[in-house]
């Protein structure tokens, strides 16, 4: 049933949403891991973040695509809650268990067993529109024990433009979605996070919309 | 045939003829060439059928279809514009009634509304954007951010709904019917951009603006204004009230400013440094990049044919 109503929601409501109200240019989606056990790593500038990502997905695989999201954000209260997690399906993330990281990611890790799709947002938030904040390590405690995983960059711009934080009112804009190539192991977690920090930052160069951005906003 | 005035329906059989023609050269171009990737062309040929196809399909709808049609032609390139050029993020809301412009436009030219048509971006717009933007209170920016916003509205709102209200206009040729306007504008306008480019690229040597569109020559330009003057005085008085001259003189007018509509908007993509405005339309680029020279041709147009014939 739930699995029915997230359809339902993606198809009448995301899909043409993104395609009319956005607008996507999408550089080398072909790169986007189709098949799970697998991470995206994106930037975070707004809610529609999540959505623009499941959206580049058949319907057909949707629920196997999990965002990994804060649980004291979308889980408190219980509207929000079900939403979150029957029709989006988000892993909960306790931020308060973050001394024990085996709690922290135990879902993320059962989630990646059963052959899903995790969408992280290394920035853990969305931040000042269209900039991108210091990674945290998260990311790593997650592949440490998972050398093989793919873990796949993704640099989105023009979406904080259309929903920014702290917003209610949704504006047009076209946006970029350029996925990247997949990031290499490494056992060293800082020199692991500057390397995704390098290529989300590769890839916003071929971002159309990165000249929207006047350059006083971003002081 | 489904009611469709005889001229404009040869007209379109014509262009499908001519695509037709198109598909088949690149078919034997990649027979004969196996090892040459011709993805971008057969990629630019397939784009063509859909316009084409969604472009006839509209024209024959009932008229209301097609204007909204011309609505929903005026966000996507209104949306390209401001995804691609600078705007401050107290921008947002300002847009949002840029945005709003847009069915008030197409209200004005469903009902007929001639003066309210002509007047309503460039008077009401243009002073109601920077009061609502007072409000907003920023002030740093404000006059690059007000003056690219309204530029963006009047180029993709006002010009576009032009050939919208060719459609309104009352029906003086009757072979061609209403929508012979249109087919007229939209091929003489697309045919100029082949011609200059063939033109360009067979007899190209000095070139026009190189700063702006290094691929731009004079033999180019003056060989499609050579052309297209003659081909539009030939086509005109088949497809709208115009005379053969009148048509002659259209067809220069059209030449010079679809040539001027497209370097204009290849001036924004390179202060931008990007190289197409969008990937909406799969082998051209964006919306942008094809309706460009549009853009200007279908104001200049209109107000010609309004002053000779109504």
């Amino acid at each position: 049933m739930n699995r029915f109503l997230k359809i339902l929601f993606f198809a009448l409501l995301v899909k043409p949403m993104v395609l009319l109200g956005l607008g996507l240019n999408v550089f080398f989606k072909a790169k986007l891991p189709k098949q799970g056990p697998a991470i995206v790593a994106a930037n975070h500038n707004s809610h529609l973040d999540t959505l623009v990502l499941m959206s580049l997905y058949p319907l057909s695989q949707i629920h196997k695509i999990r965002p990994v999201a804060a649980a004291d954000y979308f889980l408190k209260n219980k509207l929000l809650a079900w939403f979150s997690l029957n029709i989006i399906g988000i892993i909960p993330m306790q931020r308060k268990h973050i001394r024990d990281t085996s709690v922290l990611f135990a879902q993320c890790h059962r989630a990646l067993d059963n052959g899903d799709i995790l969408l992280l947002f290394p920035e853990g938030s969305r931040g000042k529109p269209e900039q991108l904040s210091d990674l945290k390590r998260g990311v790593h405690h997650l592949i440490k024990s998972r050398e093989t995983l793919k873990v796949v960059p993704v640099m989105m711009h023009g979406l904080g433009k259309a929903l920014p934080k702290g917003e209610m009112i949704f504006v047009p804009f076209n946006c970029d979605v350029v996925v990247g190539d997949a990031i290499p192991f490494n056992s060293d977690a800082k020199c692991y996070i500057d390397s995704v920090s390098d290529a989300l930052t590769l890839l916003l160069a071929l971002c159309m919309t990165r000249q929207s951005v006047v350059k006083d906003d971003l002081e | 045939m489904f009611n469709i005035p005889t001229h404009s329906f040869y007209m379109m059989i014509f262009v499908v003829i001519l695509l037709i023609t198109g598909s088949l050269i690149r078919w034997r171009l990649q027979v004969k060439n196996p090892q040459t990737d011709y993805l971008e062309l057969k990629q630019r040929i397939q784009s063509w059928w859909w316009m084409i196809a969604i472009l006839f399909g509209i024209l024959l709808a009932p008229t209301t279809i097609s204007i909204i049609f011309f609505a929903l032609l005026s966000f996507l390139a209104l949306k390209e514009f401001f995804s691609i050029m600078p705007t401050r993020q107290a921008d947002r809301r300002i847009l949002l009634w840029a945005y709003l412009a847009i069915p008030l436009q197409y209200y004005w030219v469903a009902s007929n509304w001639y003066g309210m048509f002509l007047i309503f971006i460039p008077i009401y717009v243009f002073l109601f954007l920077p009061m609502r933007a007072v409000f907003i209170g920023e002030t740093k920016g404000f006059i690059r951010s007000l003056g690219t916003i309204h530029w963006a509205v009047m180029l993709s709102v006002l010009c576009v709904s032009h050939i919208a209200y060719l459609l309104q206009l009352p029906v003086k040729n009757e072979q061609a019917g209403a929508l012979g306007l249109v087919l007229f504008l939209i091929f003489i306008t697309q045919f100029n951009d082949v011609c200059q480019y063939i033109w360009g690229k067979t007899l190209g040597k000095h070139k026009i603006i190189p700063k702006v569109s290094p691929k731009k020559t004079w033999e180019g330009f003056i060989g499609g204004v050579i052309t297209v003057t003659l081909i539009s005085g030939f086509v005109a008085p088949y497809l709208t009230p115009l005379t053969m001259v009148q048509g002659f003189v259209a067809g220069t007018l059209i030449a010079i400013s679809g040539f001027v509509g497209d370097v204009v908007i290849s001036s924004v993509k390179r202060d931008l440094a990007i190289k197409d405005s969008g990937t909406l339309i799969p082998g051209h680029g964006g919306l942008l990049d094809r309706i460009d020279s549009l853009i200007y041709t279908a104001p200049l147009f209109f107000h010609f044919l309004y002053y000779l014939h109504y």
